[in-house]
C-alpha cells in the first residue's frame, strides 16, 4: 500500500510537469532504430509456425506429426502435450485471477478446437518455407461438431455446448445442466418499479454491437531462447513482461526465476497484448530444439486467433420526469466471451450508468461463451458497449422531454459523493466540468446543414493502480537512469521521466528512462487499466524522494551538520541552519558518492491505490449521404478530466486515439462469419479501421480536477476516450436521418436500409 | 462495527442480506469473517478477486488496508482494464 497523498505538491509551482517536451522515444521511432517484437534476431534462430483449426467447433480425434518431424530442416514439432495441463481453478497471477486450464487450452487446443484459427500444433524449422511445408504434413483427424457464434443463440437450452463442465455461476441454486452461460452478474439498488412509476417519459430499446479488434498495427511476435540447462530468455511485444513470465512459467512448469522476459517496443496494444498466444509455444519449441525460435503472427492469424472485444446484445430502459430528472434505469447486457469465459460484462455492467446520479438502478449481465476467439481486453473493457446503449437512450429521453442533451446530463450528472451504481460513493470527479466545457465550446453552437446531425455522449472509466516498482540510478555525473517495469504504450517514458526530473529538480534531459526486463525489478502489473502514469508515476516520485533523502544525508555528513538543517531545492542540497550558506548540486553529490557511502539508488516497490475515475464528454457532427448511407465525421471534440496532464500532448493523443478507434467501432468495424463459423474478413482490406483521410482533426479539451490520492493529481486517461464515441456518433446519425440507430456498425448498407425503410 | 453493503449477485449469495455489520480491522479479516458467515459467498470471494471500497476509496488486492469502526465497505469486482 502507498501513502503518497501530497496536496501541497499539486499547488506548487511546476517547472517540467505540464509542459510539452519532445518524446524520448521519438528519434528511435522515426529513424527505424526502435526494436519491435519481430525485430529481434539471434544466431541459429529457427522460425516457428502454428497449425490452426479450419473448424469452428470440432473434437480432435488424433494428430499425426510423424511426417512433419521427418521433414529435413524441421527441428521441433509440438502439440498440446508440450504444455502442462492445468486444473480448472482461478488462482493469482500477479494481480490477476486466471484460470490456467483455459489459458493452456486457448494457447493450444486439447480435447476440442473451439474456434476457427485455434492452435492445434506448432513447428520450428530452419526457414519459414520449411516450417510452412511441415504444417501441411501434420494430419489432424477432426469430428466436426455443431457450432454457435451468436450470443443469444448460445444462451438457448438446445445450443451446442462448448464446455461440458460449465455451470452458470452467480445464480442460486447452481444449475445442474451445463450451458454456455458462464456467469450472471447484477448491480444496483433502489426500487425500480417505484422509480418507473414516477416517470413521465420512459424509453426502452434493444441494441447490438459486433466484436471488434483492437487493431494494433504490430502483430504478435516473440523470440524465445531456452538453453540446455533450462535457463530461458524471451523477447516479445507485450503490455506486461511480468504477466508473460507468470503465464509462460506456469504453462511450461518453470520457476519464474528461470525465465527472463524483455518487452520490445510495442506497435499498439490497447489491451490485446495483456495475454499470451505465441510466447509459450516459442519457448516449448526452443526447449525441444535447443535453438532460438522466432514466431510472428500474420495479419490473418491476428484476426482469427487473438482476442477482439465482445459483441453484445443489450437492452436499456430509462425513465425521467418532464423536468429532466432520471427516476429509474435498468439494463440487461449479454456479452460474448469467445471460446472461454471472461467477457468484460462485469465492468460493462458497472460502467453502464456510472455517469449518472440515480436512486433506482439495476444492471444484469451475462458472460456467454461462443465459437469465436477468446476475447481480450480492449480499452475500457466492456464500458463502450454498455454506454453506447445507455447514452443512446439518454439522448432519446432528452429529446422526448424537449431538453438539451447536455443540460439533461448536467441535471443528472454523477459528482463527488454520488453513490455509483456498483455501490461505493465516488470521490472528486470531473464529469460536470466536461459537460460545462462542452456546452461552452464553439462546436456546440456551430450551425448544421441538411443531412447533418450533432451527437453528444459521456463516458466513465474506473482506472486502477496495482503492483509497481521503480528504480532511479544516479550516475557519477549526476544524470539519472530511471528503470520502470511497465511497457511504454502511450508515452509513459515521457511522463514518468518528467515527474522524476520535477521531483529531483534537474533538467529533463538528465533523466534516461528504461523499461526494465523481469530480472531488473520486482513484480510489476502490466500496462493497462490506464494505470501507468498514475502507478508508475507514484513509484517514480517515491523513488525520487528516496534519492533526495540520501542526498540530504550525504550533504549533512559532508558539512557535518544535522540532516534536518539540509533541504532539497531545485536540484541542490542547501544548508538552512545558522552560518554561511552552503549548497551542493546533485551532480556534485553524485561525483563524491563513492567517498560518502557508495552509489546512490532510489527505489520504490508499492501497490498503488487511490486511482481516480476519469470521465469524458464527446461532441460529434456527422453528415449522412442519403444516396449511399455513408457517414462522414465532420467535426469531433473530445473533452476529458485528466486530473493533471503531466504531458498534455500525450493526453491529447490518448483522447484523439480513443475517439478514432470509437469512430471505427461505430461506423465500419465488425467480424463477419460464414455459416460454418469461418471468419470472412481477416485483413485490413475487408476489416476497415479508420485511416487519416476518414477523420477530421480531433479537437481536445483537457479538464483538470486533481486526484487527491496522487502526488501530482494524476488520473489515468487512456481508456475513457473510447467510451463515449459510439453513443455520440449514433446520436448524431439519428439526428441527421430521423431514424434511431441501435445496431453497430452503422455501415453504409445498414444506414441506407434504415433510411429507405422510413 | 463497519457496515458492509452487499448488492446484486453478492446479496443473493448472502441469503438476501443487504447490510452486514462486521467488526474487522482490515480487509483480510473482513473477507474471512464474511466467508464464515456466508459459506455460499466464500468461493466467489476467493475466485473473483474482489476489490474493496472502504468509505468510497477502492482497494485492490490489499489485505491490510485498515477498516474503521464506522466505515462503509462495499465488495466490488476487481477492475483490470486494457
Amino acid at each position: 500500500m502507498n501513502d503518497m497523498t501530497s496536496p501541497d505538491l499539486v499547488a506548487r509551482e511546476l517547472k517540467i510537469v505540464g509542459t510539452r517536451p519532445l518524446r524520448p522515444d521519438g528519434m528511435d521511432k522515426v529513424t527505424g532504430r526502435a526494436k519491435f517484437g519481430a525485430d529481434m534476431h539471434l544466431p541459429n534462430m529457427l522460425i516457428g509456425r502454428v497449425l490452426r483449426s479450419p473448424h469452428a467447433h470440432a473434437r480432435i480425434k488424433s494428430i499425426d506429426v510423424s511426417k512433419a518431424q521427418a521433414l529435413k530442416g524441421v527441428k521441433a514439432v509440438i502439440t498440446s502435450s508440450a504444455l502442462l495441463d492445468q486444473p480448472s481453478e482461478f488462482i493469482p497471477a500477479g494481480e490477476m485471477m486466471v484460470n490456467y486450464r483455459d489459458i493452456t487450452r486457448n494457447v493450444m487446443a486439447r480435447e476440442k478446437v473451439l474456434y476457427e484459427g485455434h492452435a492445434v500444433a506448432a513447428v520450428a524449422a530452419v526457414s519459414d518455407a520449411v516450417a510452412a511445408q511441415a504444417l501441411s504434413l501434420i494430419d489432424v483427424d477432426y469430428e466436426v461438431l455443431p457450432h454457435v457464434i451468436d450470443v443469444e443463440k448460445a444462451m438457448q437450452p438446445d445450443a451446442p455446448v462448448l464446455h461440458d463442465d460449465m455451470y452458470t455461476i452467480g445464480v442460486e441454486p447452481t444449475p445442474t445442466k451445463s450451458s454456455n452461460i458462464a456467469k450472471r452478474v447484477e448491480f444496483g439498488f433502489g426500487d425500480l418499479d417505484a422509480g418507473f412509476a414516477k416517470a413521465d417519459v420512459v424509453v426502452e430499446r434493444e441494441f447490438t454491437t459486433k466484436p471488434v479488434h483492437q487493431g494494433y498495427i504490430e502483430p504478435h511476435a516473440c523470440l524465445a531462447n531456452v538453453s540446455e540447462d533450462g535457463q530461458a530468455e524471451l523477447w516479445c511485444t507485450t503490455q506486461g513482461q511480468f504477466i508473460v513470465r507468470a503465464f509462460c512459467a506456469k504453462l511450461l512448469g518453470m520457476e519464474v526465476s528461470q525465465l527472463r522476459v524483455t518487452a520490445s517496443e510495442i506497435g499498439g496494444g490497447f489491451g490485446g497484448k495483456t495475454v499470451v498466444y505465441l510466447e509459450p509455444l516459442a519457448l516449448a519449441l526452443s526447449r525441444e530444439a535447443c535453438q532460438p525460435v522466432k514466431m510472428v503472427m500474420s495479419r490473418t492469424e491476428v484476426f482469427q486467433a487473438s482476442g477482439p472485444t465482445s459483441g453484445a446484445k443489450l437492452w436499456v430502459k430509462v425513465g425521467a420526469t418532464k423536468d429532466g430528472r432520471i427516476t429509474a434505469a435498468d439494463a440487461l447486457l449479454k456479452y460474448q466471451a469467445g471460446a472461454f469465459q471472461g467477457s468484460p460484462v462485469q465492468p460493462g455492467a458497472m460502467c453502464a450508468f456510472a455517469p449518472y446520479e440515480l436512486e433506482n438502478v439495476r444492471v444484469i449481465g451475462f458472460d456467454v461463451v461462443v465459437n469465436r476467439p477468446k476475447v481480450a481486453a480492449y480499452r475500457a473493457p466492456g464500458g463502450p458497449i454498455a454506454e453506447f446503449a445507455v447514452e443512446s437512450v439518454i439522448d432519446e429521453v432528452a429529446l422526448k422531454i424537449d431538453m438539451d442533451p447536455v443540460d439533461f446530463r448536467l441535471k443528472n450528472a454523477a459528482k463527488e459523493g454520488t453513490r455509483a451504481p456498483y455501490g461505493p460513493k465516488l470521490g472528486p470527479i470531473g464529469l460536470v466540468q466536461t459537460l460545462e466545457a462542452a456546452r461552452a465550446h464553439a462546436h456546440y453552437a456551430a450551425p448544421l446543414k441538411a443531412n447533418q446531425g450533432r451527437g453528444v455522449a459521456s463516458g466513465f472509466w474506473f482506472n486502477i493502480g496495482g503492483e509497481t516498482c521503480a528504480s532511479l540510478n544516479v550516475g557519477e555525473d549526476g544524470s539519472v537512469a530511471m528503470v520502470v517495469g511497465t511497457p511504454d504504450i502511450g508515452g509513459s517514458r515521457a511522463s514518468l521521466s518528467m515527474m522524476a526530473a520535477e521531483e529531483l529538480g534537474i533538467p529533463l534531459e538528465h533523466v534516461r528512462s528504461i523499461i526494465g526486463d523481469t530480472s531488473s525489478l520486482g513484480f510489476n502489473f502490466l500496462t493497462g487499466g490506464s494505470r501507468v502514469t498514475f502507478s508508475s508515476g507514484m513509484a517514480v516520485v517515491q523513488a525520487a524522494r528516496d534519492v533526495i533523502e540520501q542526498m540530504r544525508d550525504r550533504a549533512a555528513k559532508i558539512w557535518e551538520v544535522p540532516v534536518d538543517d539540509v533541504e532539497w531545492v531545485d536540484g541542490h542540497a542547501r544548508f538552512t541552519g545558522a552560518g554561511d550558506a552552503k549548497s551542493l548540486s546533485l551532480a556534485e553529490l553524485a561525483a563524491t558518492a563513492g567517498k560518502t557511502g557508495g552509489p546512490i539508488i532510489g527505489n520504490a516497490a508499492i501497490n498503488a491505490t487511490g486511482a481516480g475515475p476519469s470521465l469524458a464528454t464527446h461532441l460529434v457532427d456527422v453528415e449522412v449521404d442519403p444516396e449511399t448511407g455513408a457517414v462522414t465525421i465532420l467535426r469531433y471534440t473530445a473533452i476529458q478530466d485528466a486530473g493533471k496532464a503531466i504531458h498534455p500532448s500525450y493526453v491529447e493523443g490518448q483522447m484523439q486515439g480513443g475517439a478514432v478507434q470509437g469512430i471505427g467501432w461505430a461506423l465500419n468495424e465488425e467480424y463477419i462469419y460464414d455459416d460454418n463459423g469461418r471468419l470472412q474478413n481477416p485483413g485490413f482490406l475487408d476489416y476497415r479501421i479508420p485511416v487519416c483521410s476518414d477523420v477530421p482533426m480531433i479537437d481536445t479539451v483537457i479538464v483538470e480536477v486533481p486526484n487527491p490520492r496522487h502526488p501530482y493529481g494524476v488520473r489515468g486517461v487512456g481508456e475513457t476516450p473510447i467510451v463515449p464515441p459510439m453513443g455520440a456518433i449514433a446520436n448524431a446519425v439519428s439526428h441527421a436521418t430521423g431514424v434511431r440507430f441501435t445496431d453497430l456498425p452503422m455501415s453504409p448498407p445498414r444506414v441506407l436500409d434504415a433510411i429507405d425503410s422510413q | 462495527m463497519a457496515s458492509v453493503v452487499l448488492s446484486g449477485s453478492l446479496q443473493q449469495l448472502a441469503g438476501g442480506d443487504a447490510l452486514v455489520e462486521i467488526e474487522a480491522r482490515n480487509v483480510k479479516q473482513l473477507l474471512r469473517m464474511l466467508s464464515e458467515r456466508y459459506p455460499a459467498l466464500a468461493p466467489h470471494l476467493e475466485q473473483d478477486s474482489f476489490a474493496i471500497a472502504i468509505d468510497g476509496e477502492i482497494f485492490q488486492d490489499v489485505w491490510f488496508a485498515p477498516i474503521g469502526p464506522n466505515s462503509e465497505v462495499h465488495l466490488i469486482p476487481a477492475i483490470r482494464g486494457g
